[in-house]
């Protein structure tokens, strides 16, 4: 075993067998489930008669749908209801721990799992959410799955996968001023293409990645499955046991640490470990990355020019040109400047204590653009207690921001938060795809949280590193 | 315990095509999150493609989901990274409620491919010019049979069978019916145990008793 990476060693680990496919039965370490795919598992369950059979290992939440307005129950919107009443019903029934409102621990799924410590390294993790690829951050092996997929887990602690490849991807040198992880995730979708990781786990490497915090590496492995991989990871080190030794669970588990760090260490990516591919990116040469489209492959630096759809390889010139249409943008032209009518902070990828400091930053003794709605979702009911004990709702609210409560909000518009007719959001989140943020004419540009509070100023999309020198005037 | 469930074996899928076209055809597009606020998958059929076969008051657009000649069509022709965006099963589900029981493209996105296979639906692929050229056939013979060959890996149409490619996985999983793999994986619920038991971060108390 000394040249596996971490992904040959957690996928051996957790290998109960071989299927008659061809595939591989994998034993689930961590389910985690939300509401809007669970509730048909659950059902399936019952047609079969069968019972959860590892709910010690499955936690729940309510994220998607869940207001973050007025969340006093019954939620107003009677869908929503239903589906919180289900959850509610299954996990009692079940008896799985549940972060529900009420718990205070409540949050995004991809937030509180890191948030309580139920992530760590060397875990399989699986929840019916294509983002569940975040928790890789940890050196956990994390990818999203299906509800019928949903029901194997429930039903048997495991999942049939196939293995994939192994592609590391090397960030070398330091990130520059105003550039964030948000930006290194564009740039490799942008380079390696929505479908350059079909096949392929990503194992995100080089001192730009490493000198992350745990939040940086999160945004990153969050939006792996953007690019097309379904699970991306970053190898446990120093700063990964520092944010685990903090949690819930090993604060109430302190000799589990001590027990497991071992563990840790072995799972990490061996110095001569063999990749199928290896890709290198130049960190240092990045600026902060907006996307002009509509897939999130579709990104430049805020300075460069928006392609011609004939520049692009063949197969990408259609969708191009489709989206420069909705968009309404020109070859040519930069995204600089490009009016929104809303600002969006918040999601799975980018609403964690860090994102919202830093958007802070930008928006303290500053105003919302009077023609701009602009609004902040915590990623989970803890970071939104914690930001509002700094003072971060207060300098929010006075610049003119809506301060909600935790949820995945505006990133789909599955509750209230949603675009209306074609207005333009600059946003935090993960997908530009046209209607996904529940305006089928909206047009939604991705940026990183410091760039959203930048536009949500200027009425526009703005290089973040021009406002800052204003600022020292 | 019940949970024997008969899985058909899908080793040929036959019907009339239907083409959509574009790449990074993505989940939203497929089925919008506002009609996901339900606990159960019946009835998404009607809104599969919704926004871009319904204007702002609902009028039917062009899209060939709404043309009276594809009403009937059962294999869909798709172009490269279909189905890529979110793991909603929704989106396969709502497609199989419309009437599609097999989807030929160019590529497709993972989480989406896994959850047509955990449905039983074949997702097949061949190069970009073979499926712009099926698309065109399709299009002229909207009443035309197409048979797919899950085993051989060859779909024949107008006379003429080209061969594509199915993973190798999905394709034993379909030709052998083992494609609802619940039962199969119950079955090993010692063995499951015992992987539990070996790894470090699993306490005993996490582990039920041995029931079944």
């Amino acid at each position: 075993m000394s040249d596996s990476t971490l992904y040959d060693k957690v996928w051996d680990r957790h290998k109960v067998t071989t299927l008659p496919t061809g595939q591989d039965q994998l034993f689930v370490g961590l389910h985690l489930i939300h509401e809007v795919t669970s509730p048909q598992a659950f059902g399936m369950l019952r047609e079969r008669d069968l019972e959860v059979a590892y709910p010690e290992l499955t936690h729940a939440t309510v994220d998607h749908i869940v207001p973050t307005a007025d969340q006093s129950r019954p939620y107003e919107e009677d869908a929503a209801e239903e589906m919180m009443a289900e959850l509610e019903q299954n996990v009692r029934d079940a008896g799985i721990d549940f972060s529900d409102p009420t718990s205070g621990n409540q949050g995004i799924v991809h937030v509180i799992g890191p948030e309580q410590g139920l992530t760590q390294p060397g875990k399989t993790i699986v929840c019916g959410d294509s983002h569940t690829s975040t928790h890789g951050a940890f050196g956990a092996l994390a990818f999203g799955i299906g509800t019928s997929q949903i029901r194997d887990v429930l039903a048997t602690g495991t999942v049939a996968m196939e293995k994939q490849k192994v592609r590391k991807i090397e960030v070398t040198g330091e990130l520059g001023d105003g550039v964030e992880a948000k930006d290194v995730i564009l740039e490799i979708i942008r380079r390696l293409g929505t479908e350059g990781g079909v096949g392929y786990v990503y194992e995100y490497a080089g001192e730009a990645i490493e000198s992350l915090g745990m939040e940086g590496r999160m945004s990153i492995c969050n939006m792996s499955i953007e690019g097309g991989a379904r699970a991306g990871y970053v190898n446990p080190d120093e700063t990964t046991y520092e944010w685990l030794e903090e949690t819930d669970y090993f604060q109430n588990n302190p000799e589990q640490f001590a027990e497991l760090k071992p563990y840790w260490e072995s799972i990490r990516s061996d110095d001569d470990a063999e990749y199928d591919d290896v890709v290198t990116i130049d960190g240092s040469s990045l600026e902060p990355v907006v996307t002009w489209g509509t897939t999130p492959g579709q990104g430049i630096g805020i300075s460069d020019p928006i392609p011609s759809p004939e520049e692009l390889p063949a197969d990408k010139q259609d969708t191009a040109r489709r989206a420069q249409e909705h968009m309404r943008v020109e070859p040519g032209e930069t995204m600089e400047g490009y009016e929104i009518d809303v600002a969006f902070l918040g999601s799975c990828t980018n609403a964690r204590l860090p994102d919202l400091r830093r958007a802070a930053e930008i928006v303290e003794g500053r105003q919302v653009h009077e023609d701009v709605r602009a609004m902040v979702v915590p990623g989970s009911q803890r970071v939104q207690k914690t930001a509002e004990a700094e003072g971060l709702k207060d300098v929010f609210e006075e610049a003119g921001f809506d301060w909600r409560n935790a949820g995945c909000s505006m990133c789909l518009g599955m509750n209230e938060d949603q675009l209306e007719g074609d207005e333009a959001c600059a946003s935090s989140s993960n997908r530009n795809f046209i209607g996904r943020q529940g305006s089928k004419d909206g047009r939604t540009v991705l940026m990183n949280p410091r760039m959203v509070a930048a536009a949500a100023i200027e009425g526009k999309v703005t290089d973040v590193r021009d406002l800052k020198e204003v600022t020292t005037v | 315990m019940s949970d024997d469930v008969e899985i058909p074996e899908v080793d040929y899928v036959s019907g009339t095509g239907i083409p959509i076209r574009g790449n990074d055809i993505d989940t939203d597009q497929i089925i919008p999150a506002r009609f996901m606020k339900v606990v159960t998958f019946d009835g998404l059929g009607e809104f599969a493609f919704f926004d871009l076969r319904f204007g702002e008051n609902d009028e039917p657009k062009e899209h060939p989901f709404n043309e009276q000649r594809f009403q009937d069509s059962s294999i869909m022709v798709v172009n490269s990274n279909f189905g890529c965006g979110s793991s909603r099963e929704h989106a396969p589900q709502a497609l199989m409620r419309w009437g599609i029981d097999a989807i030929i493209g160019e590529s497709f996105a993972a989480i989406f491919a896994g959850n047509c296979l955990a449905l039983g639906i074949p997702t097949v692929t061949a190069d970009t010019e073979t499926i712009q050229e099926l698309q065109a056939w399709v299009d002229e013979n909207p009443d035309g049979e197409i048979d797919v060959d899950v085993e051989a890996e060859t779909v024949t149409y107008g006379g003429e069978t080209i061969d594509v490619t199915v993973d190798d996985a999905q394709r034993k999983a379909l030709v052998d019916g083992v494609w609802d793999t619940t039962a199969l994986m119950k079955s090993n619920a010692s063995e499951v145990r015992k992987t539990a038991q070996d790894l470090p971060y699993v306490r005993d108390d996490q582990i039920p008793d041995a029931a079944d």
